[in-house]
């Protein structure tokens, strides 16, 4: 009788374990499959990706790829958009860690109320601010350059860096560095010679996620570009006359770095979240 | 250098550019959307509630959010305990279901069009199968539906992903021994998940659902790939007013009403989330 019982719960578990293993398969499939009919259509000639039916296996044909590098304009918006990514990515981080460090280690008078502003600037529609921006940056002569969206870019990636590089500057005990002042650093030396080479990949990654913030943001560089656009409003100012493969072409472009860097920051994806949640 | 000063010496710059381009702009709009060369007006207003499509992309706004953050919170949260259970393989799991995070939702947009254009996968899949004879255009005027569910895959596909790495870091600090506890009185899995990760998963849950319908109701790339003009949404509005029509004034009216929706929103998710106080872990 115990046999029979034991059995029957042996076979649900196997059965739990399977179900189980399905979904996880499934939602894989889920986030992936969208992916590989990008890549078979990008890998396809242009006459194959407006064809009917499509084949499910792509061609290897860099007919898309070649056509996308020779359409007008769109290595400059791809240099554009990596100039601007590159700016905000360097700004967001200088500007950004300081504040980092100094919500990690200090107490002071006004923290609570800066935190406040933070937060505040994640709980808003942030790409909005593009509009009276334009405004501005026509009477300052930033309109329309790669130096005015990275600026925008930057407010977009400020939430991020300051919880991140916060997150990491918590996770070095503040004994390494009163470790390093009994031993005649100064508080400067301390933090460059102890502190930075420990935090550094870090930082790297916070650097590289604030890349991917102004590499895929599409509303405030269309509304602040017109003659240097990025490539994503480049992409969207022509979604209505650009021919199919194209778009493919552009959307692979997009969508390379975004796996590339999302696969370095992986382990610090999840570190920022866990503790500014609290 | 005195230590007092330092923390503010240091935060210093943030605040500063946080100021210029983040809490002056918000004057700015507002002055351009309240103002005109005569003084306080809500013309601009009444001018852009007025617009035939308005009421539409207002609807087509608050109901793909409504369609699409229940089915993403769900998911995420699915998503968040099957790998908190994961041993081997963990990491190559939630690297894959992390990729869309990285994705921008135009290109999110341009992917989904490669399954459901005319020439495109679904089309390709239903003729392999022999269900149709010839493509059919899925995204058109006369199947509203479709281009709806459309815009909906994309984003529940794009999107869940940041409501994941919220509830996956906020399951992280859960202390295990809760669990054990429960198992040892003998709670169900499903007891302990609705008795333990979800209450004290409120801090995260907030987070994550004031984050994504926020984005929900930014929602604007997606929508110009698939839909275009087919399915009007208030983000594309505010676009319109910007370039085709040139009218600032207007543009700034759209923004404020979209920043009022966002905020409404928050409150009511801070509000229903709360944690009582001295209730953290």
């Amino acid at each position: 009788m115990t046999a029979v019982t034991t059995d029957t719960a042996g076979d649900t578990r196997r059965a739990g374990r399977y179900v189980y293993l399905a979904s996880v398969t499934l939602l894989c499939a889920w986030v992936l499959v969208p992916l590989y009919f990008l890549l078979i259509n990008t890998l396809s000639s242009p006459e194959a990706v407006n064809a009917f039916p499509k084949s499910f296996i792509p061609e290897f044909d860099l007919g898309s790829l070649t056509f996308f590098a020779n359409f007008a304009g769109m290595l400059s918006a791809l240099k554009n958009s990596i100039l601007v990514a590159g700016v905000t990515m360097i700004l967001s981080i200088t500007i950004s860690a300081p504040a980092g460090y100094a919500l990690s280690r200090f107490d002071f008078p006004g923290k609570e109320l800066f935190r406040l502003l933070i937060l505040l600037t994640r709980a808003f529609p942030l790409p909005l601010l593009a509009l009276p921006l334009a405004v501005m940056f026509i009477r300052t002569g930033l309109d329309d350059t790669v130096l005015g969206l990275a600026l925008v870019h930057t407010t977009l990636a400020i939430p991020f860096a300051v919880l991140i590089t916060f997150s990491l500057f918590s996770g070095i005990p503040v004994e390494l560095e009163e470790a390093a002042w009994t031993l005649g650093c100064t508080r400067l030396t301390a933090f460059t010679k102890v502190v930075l080479p420990l935090i550094l990949p870090g930082i790297t990654a916070s650097a590289i996620f604030a890349f991917v913030i102004s590499w895929n943001e599409v509303f405030a560089a269309a509304v602040l570009t017109i003659e240097n656009r990025t490539l994503t409003a480049f992409l969207l100012q022509n979604l209505d006359t650009s021919p199919l493969h194209l778009k493919f072409a552009g959307g692979f472009i997009l969508v390379v770095p975004a796996l590339i860097f999302i696969f370095a920051v992986r382990k610090y994806l999840f570190a920022m979240w866990g503790i500014a949640n609290r | 250098m005195s230590t007092r000063y330092l923390p503010y010496i240091l935060i210093l710059p943030v605040t500063i550019f946080l100021c210029v381009f983040f809490l002056y702009p918000f004057v700015l709009v507002a002055q351009q959307a309240f103002w005109s060369d005569t003084g306080f007006t809500l013309d601009n207003f009444r001018k852009v509630v007025g617009h035939w499509k308005f009421p539409i992309s207002l609807k087509n706004t608050l109901l793909l959010a409504a369609a699409v953050v229940p089915i993403q919170l769900a998911l995420a949260l699915l998503m968040a305990t099957m790998v908190n259970n994961m041993g081997r393989g963990r990491d190559l799991v939630l690297y894959v279901w992390t990729i869309p995070l990285g994705i921008s939702d135009l290109a999110a947009g341009i992917i989904w069009l490669a399954i459901f254009d005319q020439s495109g996968f679904l089309n390709s899949m239903m003729s392999g199968l022999g269900l149709i004879d010839r493509p059919m255009n899925l995204l058109s005027y006369q199947s509203p539906g479709l281009v709806f569910l459309a815009i909906m895959l994309a984003e529940i596909w794009r999107a869940t992903a940041i409501m994941l790495v919220i509830l996956v870091a906020g399951i992280g600090l859960i202390p295990k021994e809760y669990y054990e506890a429960a198992e040892v009185f003998g709670a169900s899995p499903w007891k302990r998940f609705t008795r333990i990760t979800l209450p004290l998963l409120r801090p995260s849950l907030s987070t994550a659902l004031v984050l994504r319908v926020i984005l929900a109701f930014e929602v604007f790339a997606v929508v110009q790939a698939l839909g275009g003009t087919l399915f009007p949404v208030l983000m594309g509005e505010t676009y319109n007013y910007q370039f085709e029509l040139l009218n600032g004034r207007s543009a700034a009216a759209v923004a404020l009403i979209i920043l009022a929706i966002s905020i409404a929103a928050t409150l009511v998710i801070l509000r229903v989330l709360r944690v009582p106080k001295g209730a953290t872990i």
